[in-house]
């Protein structure tokens, strides 16, 4: 059937009416295109800004303001016969109130002041090494120390001396006096190796990660001797060896399903089952890397799943025809050149343990420990609850410590995620 | 001692490997053909041996301590622990066994030291008991490994079976994880429920968990009604959906279809890293920059807001959500079949149109599955708003106003020591089974939406 065709106004043909819609059209396309690079930038801008302020407040942890004085050590104040005590403290401030002019050790309230310009730990310090070599009494050694916090802050340039007296954390006569340290050469601010080899404190400059990396190490090494052998076993068998049928379909979905359960559950789980059934110890890496194991372990299941598939069947139909048994063809052929893509899954898992937080503060690895521990069963902090416990310290210094300690977990997990891009651009294979 | 049981584990799987390797190959070399492969031989021998050990190192060690406390608790004198509860009991063994490892506070009474005596005593037998069962066993192993050689033994099943039983354990796991979580969820909460009626929890509007554990404390009443929790819940995650929903899909939508192959090589892997931070790095972020960024431009309009504000938690979360996303919508996007891009732009549609207008209806489901898993992955996220989120439960809409979640109550309830026999405690395994279930429910939705979807394209 013929129709006839539409009356046409000479002053719009189709063609015109196309050339009419086609600016708008290409206005839309436009502001497409302008909306997906503003949400793009919006996403980089947020990690830049993430990354700038983490790097901006975690350089001033970065070095640490330290202070050398010569110190007497006193017969009068250390003997020999009664180490490890001694009125240490007293001989570090005679020391630095000797570089300052005019100090007053008369009275107590001079002595405090002197003496808190020191860290707390500068007379364990001292204590230490007279104890190591009792022959140092009566001489006079060269002994440096960190400053505590407040002077660490201004020396840092952190406390503005234009504010007024009162709102300041420190008074004139403090800072005249540390201007008098200054002046003589005594302070001096060394990179702050105490941030990775102190264990915790409740002094923000002796703080440090020790315990936290110790505690990391362990939890991750129980996880990566659990979740491993079995994640590639039950993978193997899931891929390679179960029947289909319903009992395997029900492992599968609870495997997918698993991987999406809140954090935190894991950590109702540990505490109730692992804690108050078994009776494990509370705060200890082991119970925390059996924890982050059963979280790692649908990771590396759906990662090894995958790497197995992409073997491709010739290689087991080829040592099938050779006569191998299933399982020798899964363990002799299958398996080691899946290997790369499962080690790059299982790096990948083990990154993500490592940045877990939740599950460990229920089983309590947030306790406040000032040495680190020597064996999974020890109570210990971990990385990521060593920042929260940080970032929940009032002192203004735990503020560029936390920052600080953030920039070594990123470092470890980029040099963890760049491990496993390079073992997968090294050994990856186009079948 | 658990270092030595484990030294004779390994030495004992050396030694029957290598003996019947040995044994093995000295058959082969007298000219008997053997069914099996040396090496199966020997792995069998070395699985044999390994597999009932182990178990028995991990269940003795596993049972000992309960063991030992009972008979440690039992032995002590009649009447010492008259009238105390669990609490005090749980105390007086703490000090014992801190006694036993060699430190002392004060003058503990001469019952206590001895009890302490004993435990060191039950230590020492246990680990003897364990070193000598180990041995027994593995030398019995051993020998029965060594028997087992013969030219018709069929090694190589036997040693497959044993094998094919290891990886059926190790899928087994993962079910008994699920199991676990929901036996110990259900069994607490049930025990939370006995003390608190279940409607008053599912429809009271007053959350205040903070309750007297002894009898002089001096604390609030004590309300366990979730209704505020889950507003506040909702409130941070539809502040994190709204902010995140748009920019990943906005990212998605050009990745996928304007920008060039080279910026998506880029762009992608650092959008990925935003997904990688762990979630405490957030929570500082947001405790640091955001919600004083936020009150200070609240401050310059004219608004209050608070310290603790959803938007700051929300607007945070929302920050790992985008690549989650984006990512999702990424893969819906892509697998959409090439004909309908392709019919769509020789009918003289621009990119955008067939974006708009063709793709993106067409990845819709996949999509919806991706903003549901990141909707469950948001009720589910604890340490951005436990650092940011409020501690108070305040039954408001206001995203400015301070709120508190779930997964803040779950944490705050159960940091530092607990006891399980009070509510206080229970409630936070309550909150767990709650919280478990919404992210189940949205999970198995979301997943069953993407696959089927996935599905019908392929």
């Amino acid at each position: 059937m013929i129709e006839a065709a539409p009356i046409m106004t000479p002053s719009r043909t189709p063609m015109q009416q196309v050339q009419a819609s086609l600016a708008r059209r290409r206005r839309k396309q436009i502001t497409l295109q302008v909306l997906g690079i503003g949400a793009i930038s919006a996403a980089i801008l947020m990690l830049g800004l993430l990354l700038t302020t983490l790097t901006l407040s975690g350089r001033h942890a970065l070095t640490q303001t330290h202070l050398t004085v010569q110190v007497f050590i006193d017969p009068a104040e250390i003997r020999a016969d009664r180490l490890p005590r001694g009125g240490f403290d007293d001989v570090v401030t005679a020391a630095i109130a000797a570089l300052i002019p005019g100090a007053d050790l008369s009275n107590r309230e001079g002595r405090r002041e002197v003496s808190a310009i020191s860290s707390n730990g500068a007379q364990f310090l001292l204590r230490d090494l007279v104890v190591a070599n009792p022959a140092l009494i009566g001489q006079t050694i060269a002994l440096r120390f960190p400053v505590s916090d407040p002077y660490d802050q201004l020396f840092k340039g952190l406390i503005d001396r234009a504010t007024p007296e009162a709102n300041r954390r420190l008074n004139d006569a403090q800072i005249a006096r540390f201007d008098a340290l200054v002046a003589a050469g005594a302070v001096s601010t060394p990179l702050n190796w105490g941030l990775l080899f102190n264990a915790d404190s409740r002094f923000p400059e002796l703080a440090g990660l020790r315990g936290a990396l110790m505690g990391s190490f362990w939890a991750l090494l129980t996880c990566f001797v659990i979740a491993f052998p079995l994640g590639i076993g039950a993978a193997i068998w899931l891929e390679e060896f179960a029947p289909r049928n319903r009992i395997s379909d029900l492992i599968e979905v609870n495997i997918n399903n698993l991987a999406a359960v809140p954090s935190v559950v894991f950590g109702l789980l540990a505490l109730a089952v692992f804690i108050g059934w078994f009776g494990l110890p509370r705060s200890a890496p082991f119970v925390g890397g059996l924890t982050l194991a059963l979280m790692t372990l649908p990771t590396i299941i759906i990662a090894t799943r995958a790497a197995l598939k992409a073997v491709p069947p010739s290689i087991r139909e080829a040592a099938l025809g050779l006569g191998a048994s299933r399982q020798q063809v899964v363990f002799g052929h299958v398996l080691p050149l899946a290997m790369p893509g499962i080690l790059t899954g299982t790096i990948i898992g083990l990154a993500q343990a490592l940045g877990e937080t939740a599950p460990l503060l229920l089983i309590g690895m947030n306790a406040f420990l000032t040495s680190a521990a020597t064996s999974p069963f020890d109570a210990s902090t971990a990385l990521p609850t060593q920042i929260f416990l940080w970032a929940d310290s009032p002192e203004r210094g735990f503020v560029s410590r936390t920052s600080a300690a953030i920039l070594v977990l990123l470092t470890f997990l980029i040099v963890m995620n760049a491990l496993a891009i390079a073992l997968r651009k090294r050994f990856e294979r186009k079948w | 001692m658990t270092a030595l049981a484990f030294g004779i584990l390994l030495l004992a799987t050396i030694v029957a490997y290598a003996l019947n390797r040995h044994a093995a190959s000295r058959l082969r070399a007298r000219g008997q053909p053997l069914h099996s492969l040396v090496g199966h031989h020997a792995g069998f021998a070395a699985l044999l041996v390994l597999v009932p050990v182990l178990v028995l190192i991990l269940l003795w060690l596993g049972l000992q301590g309960p063991v030992i406390s009972r008979l440690l608790m039992g032995g002590l004198p009649q009447g010492v622990l008259d009238g105390l509860d669990t609490g005090a009991v749980q105390l007086i063994e703490a000090e014992i066994t801190s006694i036993a490892g060699g430190r002392i506070f004060g003058t503990p009474e001469d019952w206590k030291l001895a009890a302490a005596a004993r435990l060191v005593d039950l230590r020492l037998m246990s680990g003897q008991m364990l070193l000598l069962a180990v041995s027994l066993l593995a030398l019995a192993l051993i020998a029965l490994a060594r028997h087992k050689v013969a030219p018709e033994f069929r090694a190589r099943q036997s040693f497959e079976s044993i094998v094919t039983g290891l990886m059926v354990f190790a899928s087994i796991v993962a079910v008994f994880t699920t199991v676990g979580i929901v036996a110990s969820l259900v069994f607490e909460a049930g025990r939370f429920f006995a003390i608190v009626p279940i409607h008053e929890f599912l429809f009271g509007l007053n959350w205040e968990p903070q309750i007297p554990i002894r009898a002089d404390q001096i604390a609030a009443e004590g309300a366990f009604g979730w209704v505020p929790v889950l507003v506040g819940t909702l409130v941070i995650t539809v502040v994190a959906l709204v902010v995140s929903v748009p920019i990943g899909l906005m990212s998605a939508i050009y990745l996928n279809e304007f920008a060039a192959p080279r910026a998506r090589a880029i762009i992608k892997p650092v959008l990925e890293i935003l997904a990688g931070v762990p979630t405490v790095v957030y929570g500082f972020f947001a405790v640091l920059t955001v919600a004083p960024a936020l009150r200070s431009a609240g401050a310059a309009l004219g608004m209050d807001v608070s310290p603790n504000t959803a938007l700051a938690a929300g607007g945070v979360m929302a920050i790992m959500l985008i690549p989650f996303i984006s990512s999702f919508a990424d893969d819906a996007l892509s697998a959409v079949p090439r004909a309908l891009r392709d019919g769509a732009l020789a009918l003289g549609a621009t990119r955008a149109e067939t974006m708009l207008n063709v793709l993106f209806p067409a990845a819709l489901p996949g999509i919806v599955g991706g903003v549901l898993l990141a909707v469950s992955r948001a009720i589910g996220e604890t340490m951005i708003v436990v650092m940011a989120a409020g501690l108070m439960a305040k039954l408001t809409l206001n995203p400015l106003d301070s709120v508190t979640t779930v997964t803040v109550q779950i944490v705050t309830l159960l940091i530092g020591d607990t006891s399980f026999d009070n509510p206080k405690t229970l409630a936070a395994f309550a909150l767990g089974l709650m919280l478990f279930l919404v992210t189940l429910v949205i999970n198995v939705f979301a997943l069953r939406i993407v696959r089927k979807y996935r599905e019908a394209y392929d």
